[in-house]
């Protein structure tokens, strides 16, 4: 248990503990949530199945995230940022290649200004300053190892029942515990499910010369190739492959990995070397019917799984983030219920045509890029050398990337919480 | 304009029907309201628990019969928030910002107003006419776990007993009292010297006519008809010279505008045609 303390639960004449809102997961949505609403004083408890001990263990959770701006104003808001800056990787320049061709897009963060279209940060680094926020705020407990038993809403409010018996008494229940979502499925909403037939192959590499923040997204017709800097002379790889010769390279000895890696880089950063494990995640993307239900709200991935091409899982997830939390606080913070139907839809209308777009947008892209029809290929090829033509598109990309289009949540503007 | 403050809105609440469907069926096990089902045996009716209870659900549904009040509910009572927190030197935005501070709230009807305030820190007593309507707001202050000190009984008894008050709030209240210089009179003598009074009414002119007995009563039957009678209304001039002759001084007043098209409200001080939402400051 990371901490407990009084400001974020009492304990009724039953021992149930009490609180405003249970948040059932501690991914990095869910402990990004608890942050947003501890910083504004809204008490909120965590239920985590693993302890910090086991998911700081090496090799729990491989992977890396490039934040775009506005998922890092969303964790500056959430007192989070300052943990995370000194590791985390800006990114300058993004170079996106069709590969075979000799076109391309180079977009360049000084075209829109000072601020770096993102950061790459290994996914262990943002858990553990997530985890160190939590312990600094008195409003947020930090349940772990716990599991969720049961969840019963009714009119005037939540309980949860964790499986070593202890009761949690709420007004809002969120589910933030991932694409298999108990919490989800408990509320009987759907979420359909169409698989890519692709698979990421992920690591992370060490190389000879400085990559300068470039990031390099490489399009072939088995999927896309992505080198995202690090902090260091270290990238990440994401490498996105029909999921049949995937099962063949995951099985490569460590050094012919390597060598099919460095064959797609190519040669601007030198020889490279395996710098951490290896790790598969087959891909496919998912969206939930609804994102709430009575006294429940769900987040991150338990109502979107997209295709990470364009770098937009977690992004996606920090936007559910800053507007849950700006609705559930505006409602706080005038003693008011902040389980009801009014709230709740005021979070759903605001979060789906983001998602929806952005699922569509992802969703094209891996069609229109992992394919080698002749037609396709030229459209593509067109669309890219006209986009790199045309500053003002080519500039509304990149804000969108960046997330810094559309109706903002005061998180993502960048103004307090 | 709503009816929970409204004397004769008494006779015109709905009888109970299914609040929201529940996946896992209803419970109605939470400890809050067992507890007061449970606390005092002798004197409490069960089954009349339980027909306030339905009622303390009707109202505060925010999908429901009174949908309109809920949606500018947050509003008002941001209002008063940042009205109080700026007199009495709080960081409106803190945790628990009214905390210490007594208010009375006048005309509380089922709690919409008394509870939130109560929840925001404030030491609350909500007194209202109708023992109907303080039976409902106990019923569901209970099930939520809030303290108010709900009274059935009027502005003048309170002074009579002597109380004393940092703040007394009396919203949609004006329109429907028999005596206002009387009541206005009542409501400064409960406030402490320095403290607050705030009150919510409707403007005489046409526009209000048109929109809260026209529209409101007849077109889209929020309340039932006969609920406000215009000749009552009170201009904000009128209510801020009751006031100053009780010593007095209005410090803000705003409108209260409400938005056909998409149902919400918005607070804005260019206009006051209609509904208004005003504070004064007992300076003697």
């Amino acid at each position: 248990m990371a901490n407990s303390n009084s400001d974020s639960e009492h304990r009724t004449t039953t021992g149930d503990l009490t609180t405003e809102v249970v948040v059932v997961g501690g991914g990095l949505a869910g402990l990004s949530l608890a942050c947003a609403l501890g910083t504004a004083g809204v008490p909120t408890l965590c239920v985590d199945r693993e302890s910090p001990e086991q998911q700081a263990a090496d090799g729990f959770d491989l992977r890396t995230t490039a934040l775009a701006h506005c998922a890092k104003q969303v964790l500056a808001g959430a007192g989070v940022w300052t943990y995370l800056a000194k590791d985390a990787q800006p990114i300058n320049d993004i170079r996106v290649v069709d590969q075979g061709s000799l076109l391309h897009v180079h977009y360049d963060h000084r075209t829109i200004g000072d601020e770096p279209f993102g950061y790459v940060l290994d996914n262990a680094v943002i858990r553990a300053g997530l985890f160190q926020r939590v312990a600094e705020l008195a409003a947020v407990t930090h349940l772990a190892p716990a599991a969720v038993h049961s969840i019963e809403r009714d009119p005037a409010g939540v309980r949860v029942t964790l499986a070593d018996g202890r009761r949690l008494q709420a007004k809002l229940v969120v589910g933030a515990d991932g694409r298999g979502s108990l919490v989800r499925q408990s509320a009987g909403i759907g979420m359909p499910r169409r698989s890519y037939n692709q698979t990421a192959l992920i690591c992370n590499i060490g190389h000879e010369f400085p990559h300068h923040g470039l990031a390099v997204e490489s399009f072939t017709p088995n999927g896309p190739f992505a080198v995202l800097p690090l902090t260091g002379n270290r990238s990440s790889i994401v490498w996105s492959e029909r999921s049949d010769r995937a099962k063949l390279y995951a099985k490569l000895p460590d050094d012919l990995f390597v060598a099919e890696i460095q064959r797609r880089v190519g040669e601007f950063l030198g020889k490279i070397h395996l710098a951490s494990g290896r790790a598969a995640y087959p891909l496919s993307i998912m969206l939930a019917d609804r994102m709430i239900d009575h006294r429940m709200a769900l987040i991150g991935e338990t109502i979107h799984a997209i295709h990470p091409i364009a770098g937009q899982g977690l992004n996606l997830s920090l936007r559910d983030v800053a507007a849950l939390a700006e609705v559930v606080v505006d409602q706080y913070r005038v003693g008011l219920d902040v389980g009801t139907v009014d709230v709740l839809e005021r979070y759903q209308r605001w979060r789906r045509f983001d998602t929806l777009t952005l699922a569509g947008v992802c969703d094209s892209l891996v069609h229109l890029f992992s394919n080698d029809l002749p037609p396709l290929r030229i459209a593509r090829q067109l669309g890219l050398g006209a986009v790199n033509q045309m500053p003002t598109l080519k500039s509304f990309f990149m804000r969108h990337a960046m997330g810094t289009t559309g109706q903002l949540p005061r998180l993502i503007a960048g103004t307090p919480l | 304009m709503y009816p929970y403050s409204s004397p004769r809105s008494d006779a015109s609440l709905p009888k109970a029907r299914p609040l929201h469907r529940f996946l896992q069926g209803p419970t109605t096990t939470m400890t809050a309201s067992s507890d007061v089902s449970t606390a005092a045996p002798s004197t409490v009716d069960d089954a009349e628990v339980a027909r306030f209870s339905a009622i303390a659900a009707e109202w505060w549904d925010p999908a429901g019969k009174f949908r309109p009040l809920h949606r500018f509910n947050p509003l008002r009572i941001a209002y008063i928030r940042d009205a109080l927190a700026r007199r009495f030197n709080r960081d409106p935005l803190a945790p628990q910002p009214l905390a210490g501070l007594r208010l009375v709230d006048i005309g509380c009807g089922g709690g919409l107003l008394a509870e939130p305030l109560a929840r925001l820190g404030a030491d609350v007593v909500g007194v209202d006419a109708a023992e109907r309507n303080i039976k409902v707001a106990s019923v569901h202050a209970a099930e939520t776990g809030v303290t108010v000190d709900y009274r059935n009984t009027t502005a003048e008894a309170l002074v009579v007993a002597g109380e004393q008050f940092d703040a007394v709030i009396s919203l949609e209240v004006l329109e429907h009292v028999a005596d206002v210089p009387l009541f206005i009179t009542c409501c400064t003598d409960l406030v402490k010297p320095d403290g607050l009074l705030f009150f919510a009414t409707m403007n005489r002119t046409a526009k209000a006519y048109v929109t809260a007995i026209l529209g409101a009563e007849y077109l889209l039957r929020w309340l039932p008809r006969g609920t406000h009678d215009w000749k009552k209304f009170l201009k904000p001039s009128e209510v801020a010279e009751e006031l100053r002759r009780n010593g007095a001084i209005v410090r803000d007043l705003t409108g209260v505008v409400y938005n056909p098209l998409d149902g919400s409200f918005r607070i804005d001080p260019r206009d006051v045609q209609v509904n208004y939402l005003l504070f004064a400051e007992k300076v003697a």
